[in-house]
């Protein structure tokens, strides 16, 4: 059979992997029957080597919706189907994902594997709150169908759990009730990081809200930020020609990096004039628009491969989060190295998580930030030296974006760990799904 | 809107050109052997476009079955699929008669038997279109495939005839020669990236040649030229080659 190249979504690591699919319940079965040691992998858009290893078997091509309730809002698919796709068939009927990340390119089975959060996780919670039911596949090659209620510990390892726990098969979950396809989005400029967190505070109530940080600025601007607040638009706030078709708008123009960026493009300099620009094109201190659902939760979804804006070595996205307590000072001190030592990222994006504390999910009480970094000389030495930091204020790093963190890092940082192994061991104990991420981290 | 039928359904170019047309919103019956699985793509379809989906049991070997496959058919489609195919070993079909037999009944007998049956209704009706997908393979007979590359050859030829029989009744034919396509029936299999199209970039051709009642598609037209090439070969060379 044979090998070829991969690289998930930050091109960070590259590794040789034999990949199959499949398309049936049979022929998935069979994959387990016939093969060891793979990880499951949805549409590779986890930025590190979460969806890595030597075997990987896709679910892009297991991609059917099995029903939606369209009186109220749940909806069950295939492992494979996408959030776009969702989004697609759902929205026309008043309904909405309850949480998404930033890119609707997913899918729903990397969806559970991951975890994932969204800007109303502070109102919300991350995405496996609202998960009906499960339906995975073992290592025994039994199927079994976890729930909060039912098989708990399997659900609960299979939450965050990186697909360690086997194929999942099926999803069932919750949808939102929504009136339209738009936001009513407003836009805060603040000066420092002090205001953009006093923000979070002040606009606890809203449904949406994360901020970006301009990394680079120091001094009085330490921290500068344009925060972003986000309500589902009700029909009534739509201008009066778009109220006969609320769910209806215009898709956006689609622009593409063809190809990997000579990683000298994005060095200080140009971070600097890219931040300060996107800073002051926001001419006001307040705003408020209407804007399309795509416009406001997936704004890079308009660049296709913006990956490549990194070069060809590829770039490694640091997501962390601190406990609330912890928050400022924290990101105090982590802002002021990663300042000190001028190597900020392009995009920072700064958000105030509500409470959570499952089993493995990123997610706590707390501020997260994430920061990209193109992979260059020193950049890893530093990223562990970040490690420490968070790790002395209690925090912890997101799976579904780390190819680097070191094993000590991860069984200091996330508490529950014991149990989570003991359920992998339970359900996985061959070792029959593994990833590059999972034996780095000691966990296969 | 128009209902096509699709034979074949759980193939995955199947799968595709039925996303394709369902994603226009044409009404699609599905025909073959697994039920289960076409019950899935069912509400798939059901759930994503919103139109009206049949499920059919259909055996493309069992011809005597064909008959009565078709007069289940009410409404008659509008449009025909012809999509099934059997690659079969080629090694063993060397050997063994049961191999050989079943890759010439798939893609040969069972395809002839049931369109037919479709044309004469089409023909009667003076409207439709039939798309019959064979291959590159029945271009010119190489000793790796032959058993296949044999029935496709007679299935190609058979397609033209009835095209050149059903014209004047304006009713359509199409003959569909995909070179490599990225399917389960190549997976792991290394092919060049260049010549080998996707399920749904097959979908698209035929979509395309449909509309524009073409005769004939290659999906990736170098394969035009690289059959005509192999097929131009004076023989005494051919022979010696091992294609």
């Amino acid at each position: 059979m044979m090998s070829e190249i991969l690289a998930n979504w930050g091109n960070y690591p590259k590794s040789e992997a034999k990949l199959l699919s499949f398309n049936s319940f049979k022929s998935a079965s069979e994959l387990i029957e016939n093969w060891d040691h793979f990880i499951p992998r949805g549409n590779g858009r986890c930025y590190g080597d979460s969806a890595l290893a030597d075997k990987i078997v896709s679910t892009l091509k297991y991609d059917k919706f099995i029903s939606f309730d369209q009186l109220n809002g749940n909806i069950s698919c295939q492992a494979g189907v996408l959030l776009c796709d969702i989004i697609d068939v759902v929205m026309p009927k008043g309904w909405f994902l309850p949480v998404t990340p930033g890119t609707k390119f997913i899918t729903v089975g990397g969806a559970v594997a991951a975890d994932i959060h969204g800007k109303n996780h502070h109102k919300e919670g991350s995405f496996s709150r609202h998960i009906i039911e499960v339906e995975i596949l073992c290592d025994d090659n039994q199927v079994r169908i976890c729930s909060k209620s039912v098989e708990t510990d399997l659900f609960e390892a299979t939450c965050g759990g990186m697909g360690l726990t086997g194929i999942i098969l099926k999803v069932k979950f919750q949808l939102k009730k929504i009136e339209s396809a738009y936001v009513v989005q407003k836009k805060i400029k603040v000066r420092n990081l002090e205001e953009a967190m006093s923000m979070f505070g002040q606009y606890g109530d809203a449904t949406y809200s994360m901020a970006w940080i301009d990394c680079l600025k120091g001094g009085k601007a330490f921290g500068r930020s344009i925060v972003l607040v986000g309500e589902h638009a009700n029909v009534d706030q739509l201008p009066i020609k778009k109220r006969e078709t609320p769910y209806k708008f215009n898709e956006r123009l689609r622009l593409s990096i063809p190809f990997n960026l000579p990683s000298l493009v994005l060095n200080k300099l140009s971070v600097k004039a890219f931040n300060t620009l996107y800073y002051n094109k926001t001419l006001s201190n307040y705003s408020e628009s209407i804007i399309s659902y795509d416009e406001f939760f997936y704004p890079l979804d308009s660049i296709q491969n913006w990956n490549r804006m990194y070069g060809a070595k590829g770039f490694l996205q640091y997501q962390f989060v601190l406990p609330l307590d912890n928050s400022y000072k924290g990101l105090v001190d982590i802002l002021g190295r990663i300042r000190k030592r001028g190597s900020g990222s392009f995009l920072a994006v700064l958000k105030l998580f509500g409470d959570q504390n499952d089993l493995i999910s990123f997610p706590m009480k707390g501020y997260t930030l994430a920061l990209d970094f193109p992979v260059s000389k020193g950049v890893f030495k530093f990223l562990d030296e970040l490690d420490k930091v968070v790790l002395n204020y209690g925090g912890r790093i997101y799976l579904a974006k780390d190819a680097r963190m070191n094993k000590e890092m991860f069984w200091k940082s996330y508490p529950h760990l014991d149990r989570f192994m003991s359920i992998i061991k339970k359900y996985n104990p061959d070792k029959q799904f593994s990833s590059i991420q999972s034996e780095r981290l000691g966990l296969t | 809107m128009s209902s096509i039928l699709i034979l074949g359904a759980t193939s995955d170019v199947g799968k595709a050109i039925t996303f394709k047309y369902a994603s226009h919103g044409h009404n699609i019956i599905l025909a073959g052997r697994k039920i289960e699985e076409l019950n899935i793509i069912r509400s798939d379809l059901e759930i994503r476009f919103e139109i009206k989906v049949e499920v059919y049991f259909f055996d493309a070997e069992n011809i005597k079955t064909h008959t009565t496959f078709c007069d289940q058919l009410q409404p008659f489609p509008e449009k025909t699929f012809c999509v099934f195919g059997y690659l079969g070993n080629h090694e063993l079909a060397q050997r063994d008669l049961i191999e050989s037999t079943k890759i010439m009944m798939v893609n040969y007998v069972g395809a002839v038997s049931i369109l037919s049956l479709i044309a004469n209704i089409y023909e009667i009706n003076k409207s439709g279109l039939i798309v019959g997908v064979s291959s590159v393979a029945g271009d010119r007979g190489r000793q790796s495939n032959y058993y296949y590359g044999s029935a496709k050859a007679g299935f190609t030829t058979y397609l033209s005839g009835l095209r050149n029989r059903l014209y004047k009744s304006g009713v359509h034919v199409l003959t569909v020669k995909p070179g490599f396509i990225d399917t389960k029936m190549i997976e792991g299999i290394s092919t060049p990236k260049q010549l080998t199209a996707s399920p749904l970039e097959v979908a698209k051709a035929i979509y395309n040649a449909d509309k524009k009642k073409k005769n004939v598609i290659y999906v990736i037209s170098f394969w035009r030229v690289i059959m005509f090439i192999i097929s131009v070969i004076p023989e005494f060379i051919f022979k010696r080659l091992r294609l």
